[in-house]
């Protein structure tokens, strides 16, 4: 297990709320090797951006780690003193997020903000020819001037850039990167997830990606991790979840994205709607819009079934 | 007669200090009854202000569209009155797009008191048979937007479209605002709609594969113009312009992503950013980021030519490409 960079071991992260607390993680176990890119993939509300802000305890108040365990690296994070995690944050495991636009601060030049990353954990090098290196490197063109630029200046996959500059300032061994596409435009998109695997093979960095786009996860994953509802319900290698699904909700999501070789036949939704957090269903939190529900889900929430040694899913009937 | 016709529409906007924006440039098109017109590409490129002009919802500086043989543009008073009836629009957003102080059911009334349809007790009743009809329960008519996830109030934005019983109904984005599970509910939803009432949709998307299921023929937009138009599938099984041929390629797809991973292929990728509409080229509008760019393109802006039965591509060397 140590061989592991990432070991999240049923890691429960809640928010308190004046009656009960809302469970957003529960009891979410996976792992990430160095240099491997493992996706995290769900829908809206599903405890994937959470679980990602936990794994650095960047998860703000009202919300806490409730139990579980996080190693990185061999160390105990939850045991980690802010001297400490600070000294993590940024250069060992580092984020983009969804919204470059919102990431980045308005009011200073994005050369400023790379800096400030290399000043704190790299003192003693040359900041400025190091910052034109790094715009360099993620293909931003012009990078003498454009260091110079606000934000504003920018477009959304050139902002893009510039984060993914930002994170690889301090050399991170992990990058977590939290539906780093979604806002672009699709040929945008695809430069962006370009340059993430060219540069993750160059620096060996391990991805961890937080998407809910199951296209993304199959061009460049490796290992998948599917979350509902707070919990993982399969997990296991990419060929085996996108292609031999177990979990009827894996299925049902497999079936509801529209693909480009798919001609007219009726697709099939998945029945309702994701649950609200705060008010989950008893037993399986899925089988509300489950077709194999029976009574055995509306009572007992099931415990991961090991299908092969690394695939596992969640389910009472996945056979 | 075509329900729809636009021809060579211009719509552009003030930026400021004498500076201008082409949104639409010059634009073409038809929708037939009962049709599903996709129009796709990337922001930015005049999709939804081409949806928005149709409808009158911005001011149009040249050109004309014609509407069940009426001219839209000059359309006045009762007649514009009668048009909006007519045309409806599903809006992105539901989020957006709802009151969050109106109740739904008061919200889809308005529609019909509008338009002075019916009395209060008749209204009342279109109001649950239009719930219903979106497949929503009627006893939800009282309820507020933020009393329903984003599917049910897309649900009402439909609902709100059809009140009219319009034919024609421009729907920009109506799925990229929600999530995957519930995306197909919506998409069958307006399917099926569109089946019983004999709709004519415009329909607006950046999703390929959203489109793929949904529309009969796809217009391939960049920077104001229409770079492609085709069935369908001719679209997508032989893309004749190289912007076509790049979005498709950049598209993230499950069965593409794991066959180039078994091959170990890395696909192909257009460089360049998407153009504003202020920072217009000369020549082909695509010409900087085309990966077949000759002199002639940097030139000279190539007109509509015609690649196959009801297939026009607007590139010098549509049909001359390598296939993709």
């Amino acid at each position: 297990m140590e061989d592991n960079l990432l070991n999240v071991d049923q890691l429960s992260v809640f928010f308190r709320t004046r009656t009960e607390p809302v469970r957003a993680v529960n009891g979410v176990s996976f792992s990430v090797a160095p240099g491997e890119t493992v996706a995290l993939v769900g829908e809206s509300g599903c405890g994937k951006s959470v679980t990602a802000l936990a794994l650095t305890r960047l998860v703000a108040k009202p919300g806490y780690v409730a139990g579980g365990n996080i190693r990185f690296a061999g160390r105990d994070v939850l045991a980690m003193d802010p001297a400490q995690l600070r000294q993590m944050r940024g250069a060992e495991i580092a984020y983009i997020f969804q919204e470059p636009a919102t990431s980045l601060n308005p009011v200073f030049r994005v050369g400023w903000q790379i800096a400030e990353a290399l000043k704190l954990h790299r003192a003693g090098i040359a900041v400025r020819a190091e910052v034109i290196s790094l715009l360099n490197r993620v293909g931003l063109p012009d990078p003498e001037r454009r260091l110079n630029a606000y934000p504003h200046e920018l477009s959304g996959g050139m902002q893009q850039r510039v984060m993914i500059a930002m994170a690889l300032a301090c050399r991170p061994r992990m990058l977590v990167a939290d539906e780093p596409t979604t806002a672009l435009d699709v040929t945008i998109q695809a430069q962006i997830l370009d340059l993430l695997v060219r540069l993750q093979e160059e620096l060996g960095m391990a991805i961890l990606l937080i998407t809910h786009n199951l296209g993304l996860v199959a061009g460049v994953a490796r290992r998948v991790n599917v979350m509902y509802a707070g919990r993982i319900v399969e997990r296991g290698p990419v060929e085996q979840i996108l292609g031999q699904s177990a979990h009827p909700y894996t299925r049902g999501l497999m079936a509801a994205v529209p693909r480009l070789s798919g001609g007219k036949t009726r697709m099939i939704g998945i029945p309702g709607a994701v649950p609200n957090p705060a008010r989950l269903p008893t037993g399986c939190p899925f089988h509300p819009r489950c077709p194999k529900a029976q009574a055995l889900c509306r009572q007992e929430d099931p415990i991961e079934t090991i299908i092969t040694e690394d695939h596992r899913v969640r389910c009472h009937f996945w056979k | 007669m075509s329900l729809l016709e636009i021809n060579n529409l211009h719509v552009r906007f003030s930026a400021g200090h004498g500076h201008e924006v082409r949104a639409v440039n010059g634009v073409s098109l038809a929708v037939e009854q009962g049709e599903s017109v996709g129009l796709v590409g990337e922001s930015g490129c005049g999709k939804s202000t081409l949806g928005n002009a149709v409808l009158r919802l911005v001011p149009v500086q040249a050109g004309t569209v014609r509407f069940e043989d009426q001219d839209v543009l000059t359309l006045a008073h009762r007649d514009l009155f009668h048009y909006r009836r007519r045309s409806q629009m599903i809006f992105q957003d539901p989020y957006g797009s709802l009151n969050p102080r109106i109740a739904i059911g008061a919200a889809i009334e308005e529609c019909l008191a509008v338009h002075r349809l019916g009395n209060r007790a008749e209204r009342k009743r279109r109001v649950r048979d239009l719930l219903q009809t979106v497949g929503l329960d009627p006893d939800y008519a009282a309820r507020y937007p933020h009393e329903f996830s984003g599917g049910q109030r897309q649900r009402v934005g439909i609902a709100r479209a059809l009140a009219l019983d319009p034919v024609f109904v421009v729907a920009d984005e109506p799925v990229s605002a929600l999530d995957v599970s519930v995306q197909a509910q919506i998409l069958n939803l307006m399917k099926d709609l569109q089946q019983a009432r004999g709709l004519a949709y415009l329909f607006i998307a950046h999703d390929l594969a959203v489109v793929r299921y949904m529309c009969d023929r796809v217009l391939v937009m960049y920077a104001g113009a229409i770079v492609e138009a085709a069935g369908v599938d001719a679209l997508f099984a032989c893309p004749s312009h190289p912007y076509t041929q790049a979005l498709l390629s950049a598209v993230p797809d499950v069965e593409k992503g794991l066959r180039a991973r078994a091959a170990g292929v890395r696909r192909e990728i257009v460089q360049g950013e998407v153009p504003t509409a202020s920072s217009l080229v000369a020549g082909c509008p695509f010409h900087p980021r085309c990966p077949y760019a000759m002199d002639l393109c940097r030139a000279q802006l190539p007109d509509e030519r015609a690649v196959g039965p009801g297939h026009t591509s607007r590139c010098h060397f549509a049909g001359k490409l390598p296939p993709t």
